[in-house]
């Protein structure tokens, strides 16, 4: 797994290509991820938590070819991923898995989705911090900013979504028969 | 023109077939999924010169979501299967995947003589310290304590500790993963299958529907402290002593994997002629 950062220990990448390559990886990881929860989501029937994941994969799949766009590279350009640059043993904007529910409504969703896009803005943020060129500082901040409007849109969305009442997880007929 | 000699490289998603999982969601084995098929897109053989074997569990069900060749067995009898398929076809990968009551409890005995034989093969068991698929009965490496209607008060017997057993009885490699970690999972699931001889590695893979506080496992787990050694000894004393969430590659030996006369040699067409009629 990868092993916590030592405080202080440099984290910046040391080039544009070396920044947005990690930002490459964080958008691709979190498109691989939302596709997979949609997946969990329509094979349990849960559709409307399903269509929701599957937007936010097209959300993110955007943000990937921005990078593509701006940085001129193929679609399929591998960029070596530096495990450790992140603290998490996931990349920032990945929904854990472990956080998933059956019976989940799109507010949960939508909770997991807005700490997804808040830990990505709290990494370049830190990214800029850290930068070691100018030029890094100014993607990795403009980086910040995209994900900060992301957490702004998700929390418009939320807005419009009910929270769930506490007996939401309650299942009349439960896979399981014990407590 | 392109040069048609050059070796096509493989992704994650060539391993994935389209059967999508219908484990429980939240369930670890998705990631695990995720670090098996990135494993052998970096050992980088074709899925057709790959094998995944398995028993019968929720865990089991891995070989249908890979494009490699599967055989989804019997109740604890994957290392068999396994065993039989690598002896003969030594030219094929084979992984051999499970549950911690699959692999632990009715394969038991086959997982201690798969260690000793000592094929080139790696097992890799997705441990939830539960029967998840008949629904929540303890397993072997269920804890004592876990009190539930089923075992009330908790079971009462130590639990098994599969890592010490597999070092004990020869297995040449032995590590533990954490599904939460794919990443770092999928290095040494590939470290695993690159290591000759049998190869044996625990992920720990929470199981959220009979034992949902294992959601909590994420904030227990850690780096082993120390680096990876040969010295079984000195393995036994790291794996008895640890507090059972040290992740990483804790012992990688040096014996001498097992291999049938003259297999090292044969060649497909010798070992197809083994078998005509």
């Amino acid at each position: 797994m990868n092993r916590p950062r030592k405080p202080g220990a440099p984290l910046a990448p040391r080039s544009l290509e070396d920044l947005m390559g990690q930002a490459l990886t964080i958008e691709r990881e979190a498109v691989a991820r939302y596709e997979e929860l949609a997946d969990m989501m329509e094979t349990h029937n849960n559709l409307e938590v399903a269509a929701l994941f599957r937007k936010m994969a097209g959300y993110e799949q955007l943000h990937v070819e921005q990078i593509l766009a701006d940085m001129g590279w193929a679609a399929d350009v591998v960029v070596p991923r530096h495990s450790g640059i992140w603290s998490s043993p996931e990349s920032p904007e990945v929904v854990p898995i472990e956080e998933m529910h059956y019976l989940m409504h799109p507010w949960h969703a939508l909770q997991l989705a807005l700490s997804a896009e808040q830990r990505a803005e709290a990494f370049f943020a830190e990214m800029a911090g850290t930068a070691a060129t100018e030029a890094v500082r100014a993607a990795a901040e403009e980086m910040r900013q995209e994900e900060a409007e992301h957490v702004a849109l998700v929390r418009e969305w939320l807005a419009k979504v009910p929270q769930p009442e506490g007996d939401w997880s309650v299942d009349p007929d439960p896979p399981r028969y014990i407590d | 023109m392109n040069d048609m000699t050059e070796a096509v490289k493989l992704t994650a998603a060539d391993f994935k077939s389209d059967y999508k999982p219908i484990w429980c969601p939240g369930c670890g084995d998705y990631t695990v999924l995720g670090s098996l098929t990135k494993a052998l897109s970096i050992i980088g053989r074709p899925p057709h010169e790959v094998a995944v074997v398995s028993g019968i569990g929720c865990s089991s069900r891995i070989p249908a979501y890979t494009t490699c060749y599967g055989f989804h067995g019997v109740h604890g009898r994957a290392l068999a299967a396994g065993t039989g398929l690598k002896a003969a076809r030594p030219d094929l990968t084979v992984v051999v995947t499970g549950g911690d009551g699959d692999g632990y409890s009715i394969g038991g005995n086959h997982f201690m003589h798969a260690c000793r034989r000592n094929l080139d093969l790696t097992y890799i068991v997705m441990d939830n310290h539960v029967y998840g698929m008949t629904k929540g009965q303890a397993s072997p490496t269920t804890e004592p304590d876990w009190d539930n209607k089923l075992s009330p008060g908790g079971t009462g017997i130590r639990s098994f500790h599969p890592l010490v057993i597999a070092l004990a009885a020869g297995a040449n490699f032995v590590a533990r993963a954490f599904s939460g970690d794919p990443n770092g999972t999928a290095e040494i699931v590939a470290q695993a299958i690159r290591h000759p001889g049998f190869s044996f590695v625990e992920i720990l893979s929470p199981c959220v529907t009979f034992r949902p506080e294992q959601r909590g496992w994420k904030d227990l787990v850690h780096p082993a402290p120390v680096a990876e050694t040969n010295d079984p000894a000195r393995a036994a004393r790291r794996i008895m002593t640890d507090d059972g969430f040290n992740i990483g590659v804790l012992y990688a030996g040096n014996r001498t994997p097992y291999a049938r006369t003259p297999a090292a040699s044969a060649t497909l067409a010798q070992i197809e002629q083994e078998f005509a009629l």
